[in-house]
Order: structure tokens, then sequence, then C-alpha cells
């Protein structure tokens, strides 16, 4: 089993290199996407400017390899923070004029929009441990996950998806948002698994070595 | 809900784990690497790691130190001291730290939080507030691990901060600051009062009872402290069930269920 984390030029992999690390699996730094093929399961990580990371996405030829693996061949896609944002159609972040939208991968059809705007009137960022709810049947992602185990989340953005079967957990934060969502093979979690602890891990050992759908 | 984060902070400077009282008279607590250890194993919501000499030399953080303790740590962990350029970020974030305390570049160089907000988003920058009590109500901001007087008001430096991308505030009194006499709580609700960011509280923390009080009365979104837990017998676990006892949401350590199949 070949996990394979894509490094496109964001930075802050080192922790998740380490809790897959932890989990006696010796991660791939994916640093060219012509690499992806030989991969097994692909973890997209994503901090900061959605828009940032999709122009490092672009201008890497990341967009079409991901999308090759993914929808093409079915593999297994974890995308986590502005990681899983980026699986979405588009975004209203990151851009300096009102209105305008920045494209995403779209692997879930979906739009991310800032937390605000979605009606939350708490505290933006939204940072700290929170729980998510488990909607619909039990997902390979959570197995041995309890119904409102805590995350860590740092975002002020959240993930629409169009078709609400494509969310598998929420979590409330002045407006209920997408915790984590899939599309078949692709999965997304607002949270860090790789920052949640005993919690977290749990949730990355599932992805690595669950059914791959 | 959202859980009030109980946060240990790590001052640390040079070869090992130290605390002052007032950012002075600095006893030795013990080694970085161990202290992490026992934080990420008990579960800590988040770890708060400062080098409080980094800013006295040129050379910028100690990016090798930062990532042997960075690489037993599973919760999320703030690293600041000596950072002056957004180089160092991108470097500690490499490093493996997972969000950036700025405090006295953020005077000195007024880019560069909005930078780093840029490049990396905002829920990456902490901004560090260290603040005397000036009269009644009205506090100013210190640089230099405390020993510079900026001149500047704390809500008019609140204020900047947030305008400019900070994603978080790290608020800390001076005065208070070792003296476990509990923490500045007019100072927090001001801030908080003037932010729609987090605003962590910091400085006085000497029982639980400092704790809720941050939170319930002065509207802090979480606690940082350490004389407490590198002197007492109190722990963030202990914090946590105080804050639980008094109605205020915490994180619970995960329980595994076991599988259904």
């Amino acid at each position: 089993m070949r996990v394979g984390v894509i490094d496109y030029g964001v930075g802050n992999l080192s922790s998740v290199l380490r809790a897959i690390e932890e989990l006696r699996v010796v991660p791939v730094l994916v640093t060219r996407a012509m690499e992806l093929s030989s991969i097994d399961r692909m973890i997209l990580p994503g901090v900061g400017n959605f828009s940032d990371c999709a122009a490092l996405l672009a201008a890497g030829g990341w967009v079409a390899a991901i999308a090759d693996e993914a929808k093409g061949k079915g593999k297994p896609l974890l995308g986590i923070c502005v990681g899983m944002q980026l699986l979405a159609d588009y975004s209203s972040e990151g851009s300096d004029v009102p209105g305008q939208k920045t494209a995403g991968l779209g692997l879930i059809p979906g739009r991310v929009d800032h937390l605000a705007s979605l009606g939350c009137n708490l505290r933006v960022p939204h940072v700290g441990w929170n729980e998510i709810r488990v909607q619909g049947s039990a997902e390979v992602l959570l197995t041995g996950i309890p119904q409102t185990t805590d995350f860590y989340f740092v975002h002020s953005f959240a993930f629409v998806p169009d078709d609400p079967a494509d969310v598998v957990a929420v979590t409330d934060y002045g407006v209920e948002f997408a915790a984590v969502v899939r599309r078949g093979n692709v999965w997304g979690t607002q949270f860090h698994p790789e920052k949640s602890s005993r919690a977290g891990l749990r949730v990355l050992g599932n992805y690595i070595r669950g059914p791959a759908c | 809900m959202l859980k009030v984060r109980v946060i240990p902070t790590l001052l640390w400077k040079q070869f090992g784990l130290v605390k002052g009282v007032g950012f002075d008279s600095w006893r030795r607590v013990g080694p970085v690497l161990p202290a992490i250890k026992v934080y990420n194993q008990r579960e800590v919501d988040e770890i708060v790691l400062l080098d409080i000499v980094a800013h006295q030399t040129a050379q910028g953080p100690e990016f090798e130190s930062i990532e042997e303790f960075g690489g037993d740590c599973f919760v999320p962990m703030t690293v600041g001291g000596g950072i002056t350029r957004i180089e160092h970020v991108q470097k500690l974030l490499r490093a493996g730290a997972d969000k950036i305390s700025v405090n006295t570049a953020a005077y000195e160089t007024p880019g560069l939080i909005a930078e780093i907000a840029k490049r990396h988003g905002t829920q990456c920058v902490v901004a560090s507030i260290d603040v005397r009590a000036r009269d009644n109500w009205r506090w100013n901001c210190f640089s230099h691990a405390g020993s510079n007087d900026t001149g500047r008001d704390v809500r008019q430096w609140a204020r900047e901060v947030q305008d400019r991308g900070a994603g978080e505030i790290l608020l800390t009194s001076i005065d208070r600051d070792g003296s476990m006499t509990g923490y500045d709580l007019p100072l927090i609700e001001t801030v908080a009062r003037e932010v729609s960011i987090p605003v962590i509280a910091s400085g006085g923390a000497g029982n639980y009872l400092h704790m809720v009080t941050a939170v319930r009365e002065a509207g802090a979104s979480a606690v940082a402290a350490a004389s407490i837990f590198h002197f007492t017998e109190q722990t963030p676990a202990g914090a946590k069930q105080a804050l639980e006892a008094a109605g205020i949401p915490v994180r619970h350590p995960f329980r595994e269920v076991a599988d259904a199949c």
C-alpha cells in the first residue's frame, strides 16, 4: 500500500506525514503530478487560501492528474481542510472581487462559502475542538468513531455540497456545515485528522487501511 | 458545539523550559521534548511553544529543535519567538508548527501578519500581545518579551492585528504573569469586545476557578496557563473537569468504539 501525500507547494505537510508514520505506514511525498499513478491512496492537504492552493494545483499540472486518478481510475482520495474544499466546483474565497469565484477540482459538486455568509454569527475563524454528528449509516472513514467525537477545526470557509447525500457528518458552529464529505472513492474532512490526537489517527488509519470505496 | 480549549504554554529558553514572574525571574522547569510528549499523551487540546530569547539573535527560530519537538505532537502546536520574515513562517510550518505566533515582529514589520495571512490563511496567524496596565481599563502593549513599551493601546492594537489578518489573539498580562492570582479579567473582556476573532486568555491562572471566570465573565475563547501546570498538582484534564462542572463545554478524551463487524 503506497499512501501518497500530494506536495503541491503548500506548507505544513510534516504533520500529515508524521501522523501516517505513527500508523506504521511509510508515506510517499508526491512532488510531481506524474508520480501519482504509482500511488494507491492519495491525500490532498491544504492550508491557507483556497485560490492560492488552486493556483498551485493548476501550475503543477495536478488538476488533470488528480482527476485522472480519482475519477478515471477510481483511486481513493482524501482532502483535508482546504484540501477538502478544493474538491468542490468553486469557492468564493481568495478573490478580491466580490462575487467572483475560484474553480476547484470539481470532484464533489458544490461550493465553498465563508461561514458568516452561511449564517454563522460567532467568532471566525472557527478554531478548536468541535464535535461531529454522523448522518446516515456508519462510513468506512468513521469506523470506531462514536457520535459527537471532537476533532480539531481551524477554518473560516465551509464546503456546501449540492447533493446532501455527499455529506457524511456535520458540525455545528453557529450554522451546521459539512465536517466530512464523500462521493464514491473521494473523501474530505474539514477538520485536521493529523492534529486531532487519537481520534484523528483513527480516521487516517481507517482511510489507509479501509476498503477502497 | 465548539469546546473551550485549555492550552499549556511552554516557554523555551536556550536549553529547556522556564517559567518566570512578570516576564522575569526565570525558573528552570525541565526539558522541552518530554513535556510535549506527556501533553500529547494526555491529549491536551493544544500546545503553545514560545522561544523567549529568539528575538535577541538575528538567526530567527531554531528550526531543527522545533522539528524535533513537533514530531511527537498530534495536537495543534503554535510556535512563536524570533519570527521576522515570511521565510521563517514557511520553515516553521514545514518543521511541524501548525500556527505561528507573532509578537515583536508585528510592531516592527507591519506587513508581516498580512503576508502570513495571505500566504497561509488567517487561521495560521496568532497575534501574541503582551500588555501592562497603564491605569484603569487601559493597557499598553510591550514588545521584545515584555521589555519594550510600544506606547500602543491594547484596544487599538488588537483591532489592528485583526484587520491585518490575525486569526486569534494570545493576550498576556505581564502584570499577572506567574503571579497565579488570576487572569486580568477587565483586560480580556475589553479585547474580546473589541475584536471578533478568538481571544486566548493568558497570564495569572492559579486555579481552575480563574479559568472558569476568564471564560464565563470575560469572554475568553480559550485559556492558556503555565505556572499552574508546572508548579502545582493541577492539570489540563483537571481544568477541563472544572470548566465542565461550571457548564462550559470542553473536549473529552477520545473513546474508541468497537468495530461493528
